[in-house]
């Protein structure tokens, strides 16, 4: 039986494990045949989505794990916009209407608000928290 | 498995508001899942039964103070809001220091509280 899931992650990547651990969940569940119907970032873990993420050669880097993983199962992976806007990580929509120049979302990530979120649980038969 | 467009959901707060934007951003999260008409229960837990603190004065030290928002919850129909009885009076408190009515519970029915929802949502 298919299971349909989202995730909600609220802790920095690299900071806390929880990021790593829901990629790990996302990998495990969507190889086992599930459906992954999306990926939240929310709070702290909005970061995962930051372009600029340029870690040591010998350690992951978590926005590339995820966009790669987004590409391969088509993959929604939504940044929340308030908790994105309070932390600096802007698209280019967001950056030019607050007259800012860099926008710093990774590919394979797409920010909107917290009804998107509401909207996807409620499709779900399981939400699981990654959290600090 | 069915999936309804309304779910049971159980909100856990468990950290003191202020100190960080755990509880401010989870109260927004609570009132959007209102919005959406969502079945909503919350419960206040180890250092979150601060969030409910009447009388808070956070600019005094740079933060907003987000706690009248609180008051929201009656407009959107949210009135399951409960508060674990240890973490209450461990800390010195009681209901008559809070900004809400609560129904405060033991350990034991806060985990059966968890076991009667569909979601759980932990900040």
């Amino acid at each position: 039986m298919t299971v349909k899931f989202v995730l909600l992650v609220t802790a920095a990547p690299y900071s806390q494990q929880a990021c790593e651990s829901a990629w790990q969940f996302a990998h495990a569940l969507l190889t086992a045949g599930h459906h992954l119907q999306q990926v939240f970032f929310y709070q702290d873990g909005v970061l995962a989505g930051n372009r600029l993420i340029t870690p040591p050669q010998d350690e992951p880097n978590v926005p590339a794990r995820w966009a790669s993983l987004a590409q391969q199962y088509q993959l929604d992976l939504v940044i929340c916009t308030a908790a994105a806007q309070r932390r600096g990580l802007l698209d280019d929509a967001l950056a030019g209407k607050a007259g800012i120049s860099g926008a710093l979302l990774a590919q394979g990530f797409r920010i909107a608000g917290l009804g998107q979120f509401v909207e996807a649980y409620t499709q779900a038969d399981r939400c699981l928290v990654f959290r600090a | 498995m069915t999936t309804p467009l309304r779910k049971k959901i159980l909100h856990v707060h468990r950290q003191a508001p202020h100190g960080s934007s755990s509880a401010q951003e989870a109260l927004d999260m609570l009132l959007i899942s209102a919005a959406f008409e969502q079945e909503l229960s919350v419960l206040f837990i180890d250092d979150g039964v601060y969030q409910l603190l009447s009388e808070q004065d956070p600019q005094c030290f740079g933060r907003k103070n987000f706690s009248k928002t609180f008051r929201a919850l009656e407009h959107y129909d949210v009135h399951r809001l409960y508060v674990e009885d240890y973490s209450l009076h461990t800390r010195g408190l009681g209901v008559a220091d809070l900004l809400l009515p609560v129904t405060c519970l033991s350990s034991a029915d806060c985990a059966a509280l968890m076991q009667q929802h569909d979601m759980l949502l932990n900040f």
